[in-house]
């Protein structure tokens, strides 16, 4: 119940500092904050620094309006997950590097930029991290509209 | 005058390919780089074009020690995006599976962390005794790994009663072996030399880079997944977490020595408790949202995410493993110490060691290390240290 109540006290003081942040709480010790591209490197830093949060790892999801980014932090004093959701639209695929003040962001965004292209300003060493280094740049292999020669294969199997 | 020690891209001493570029100055490591991505499956890609029931047998295949760990997390994700909740049996049998093998797990890196610093016996006697768990798993789980004993919804597999006394049988060994082994290795003097004091991760360092498991409670960054988020049977027993605040190799291994008497302590209470009844629940369809599970594996918090959309498939799903975040920052825990203490320092994390062989280093076109001679070199220094303690 202590735990409860504490995540609940950090979830006001969160949205109090921050008001722009649409709040979807999905469980006991999962919430959903979808927040602007623009506010998301001050909210992150906010996160880390002062509320001492720990960012478990990012997920980036290509939807139909653009790419997704989720960043999921966690608050393991009160055991419950924050997940930033924002939203990259796909003519402008840029967003501020957080590995600028947290190194635990340096991979996970390396790995982003290669499977989905999107462009984080200000990292400092954004090359492939993953994928081979004869891999054309841009090509991406988390797009929705990425081809390989394995997927037409399939495709012509059942045709 | 700055020379470049590759190790990799196969990984020494275990089957683990990544790629570390020892930047030294003399004997001293100045910098490192790390490249991964030389065994990139593709899980994430391939996931989504799997039913929901499929997803566990491919990503159980990610980690060959810790296999259950990752079917674990999808499974608990997936329960989280449902909400569906596991009978009580099926989620004691889960908890039981899952601290068997972090026992296991941390055995084999004993192992080969005992073999690296030259001390055979410790490898040769740990995995003695980690054998009959195998065979113990086998008997249970009808597999020396990869149980597949999590469902969406429950268990797949039950333990049958007249095993326990088997399971019973083997913690008492266990925990006799444990407790010789914590004894004989945190005793030995050029154990302790050769481990003390090594490989220093700072607990800010381990903050900012947001390292789990071992290598974030060996430097006093109190972390676990058991204790912070409590899932399945993990808030129906009594355990603790082991913290130590050096954030030397030492304090890694002795997080790691400790924790096995934890996970028997589990296993001895869920037994005791165990209750009776189905061990899975029936679970029809996905409602379409987003779920979150995690789990504290042997290495650290194992990540899973998955976004259903109604249909019978995931349509995202991430998968995040414990080295991830703990490889990362060997770059600042390797800083600073020699070639010898390297190869330890980068196997201290568990992502261990096992073949050197692919270590040259060339100069001018001249062989300068091979494998074999870094671990000579830690073999030596292990030498050194046992010399001028029999003086």
């Amino acid at each position: 119940m202590m735990k409860k109540e504490y995540s609940k006290k950090v979830l006001e003081e969160i949205t109090s500092k921050f008001p722009q942040v649409t709040v979807k709480i999905h469980g006991p010790r999962r919430t959903y904050l979808r927040a602007p591209r623009e506010i998301v490197y001050d909210f992150a830093e906010y996160l880390f620094k002062e509320k001492e949060f720990r960012l478990s790892i990012a997920t980036g999801i290509d939807t139909r309006d653009g790419v997704e980014i989720i960043y999921h932090f966690t608050h393991d004093a009160a055991g419950t997950y924050y997940n930033i959701k924002t939203l990259i639209p796909k003519d402008d695929l840029k967003i501020k590097s957080l590995a600028t003040f947290l190194p635990a962001a340096n991979w996970i965004e390396r790995e982003i930029h290669e499977l989905l292209g999107v462009d984080f300003t200000g990292h400092p060493n954004l090359i492939p991290l993953l994928t081979a280094e004869t891999w054309p740049a841009d090509l991406h292999p988390l797009r929705r509209d990425y081809q390989d020669e394995h997927k037409e294969l399939k495709f012509k199997k059942k045709t | 005058m700055r020379r470049v020690v590759p190790i990799g891209p196969y990984h020494p001493l275990q089957e683990e390919p990544e790629f570390f570029k020892l930047i030294v100055e003399g004997e001293k490591v100045v910098d490192l780089e790390i490249n991964i991505g030389y065994n990139h499956r593709g899980h994430e890609f391939v996931s989504p074009t799997l039913t929901w029931d499929q997803v566990p047998f491919l990503v159980e295949r990610i980690c060959g020690i810790c296999s259950d760990s990752h079917p674990y997390a999808y499974v608990l994700a997936v329960e989280d995006c449902a909400h569906i909740t596991a009978p009580p049996r099926a989620q004691y049998i889960r908890t039981i599976i899952g601290e068997l093998e972090r026992i296991h797990s941390h055995y084999l890196w004993l192992g080969l962390a005992g073999h690296f610093i030259g001390y055979n016996t410790v490898w040769m006697w740990v995995w003695r005794y980690r054998e009959p768990l195998l065979e113990l798993f086998e008997l249970i789980m009808g597999n020396r790994n990869h149980y597949a004993v999590n469902k969406i919804g429950g268990a797949r597999r039950d333990i049958l009663p007249e095993d326990y006394p088997r399971i019973e049988k083997y913690l008492d060994l266990l925990e006799e072996k444990n407790a010789m082994f914590t004894k004989a290795i945190l005793d030995d003097p050029v154990i302790r030399a050769r481990l003390e004091g090594v490989g220093i991760l700072s607990k800010e360092d381990a903050v900012a880079y947001a390292v789990t498991g071992p290598t974030a409670r060996g430097s006093d960054f109190a972390i676990d997944v058991r204790k912070d988020d409590p899932f399945d049977a993990y808030d129906k027993v009594d355990w603790n977490m082991i913290v130590f605040p050096e954030g030397d190799v030492l304090a890694k291994a002795k997080v790691r020595l400790l924790e096995c008497d934890e996970s028997v302590k589990i296993v001895r209470q869920c037994l005791k408790n165990m209750p009776d009844g189905p061990i899975e629940t029936r679970v029809d369809e996905i409602p379409p949202g987003e779920g979150i599970g995690h789990y504290e594996a042997p290495r650290g918090e194992v990540f899973h995410y998955v976004r259903s959309d109604g249909s019978n498939k995931p349509v995202r799903h991430k998968v995040r493993a414990p080295s991830f975040m703990n490889i990362a920052s060997n770059v600042v825990a390797v800083k600073g110490y020699s070639i010898a203490d390297a190869a330890l320092v980068l196997a201290a994390v568990d992502p261990c060691y096992c073949c050197t062989e692919r270590t040259t280093v060339y100069e001018n076109g001249k062989k300068k290390y091979s494998g074999q001679d870094l671990l000579t070199l830690s073999l030596k220094k292990t030498e050194e240290i046992r010399r001028r303690y029999k003086k």
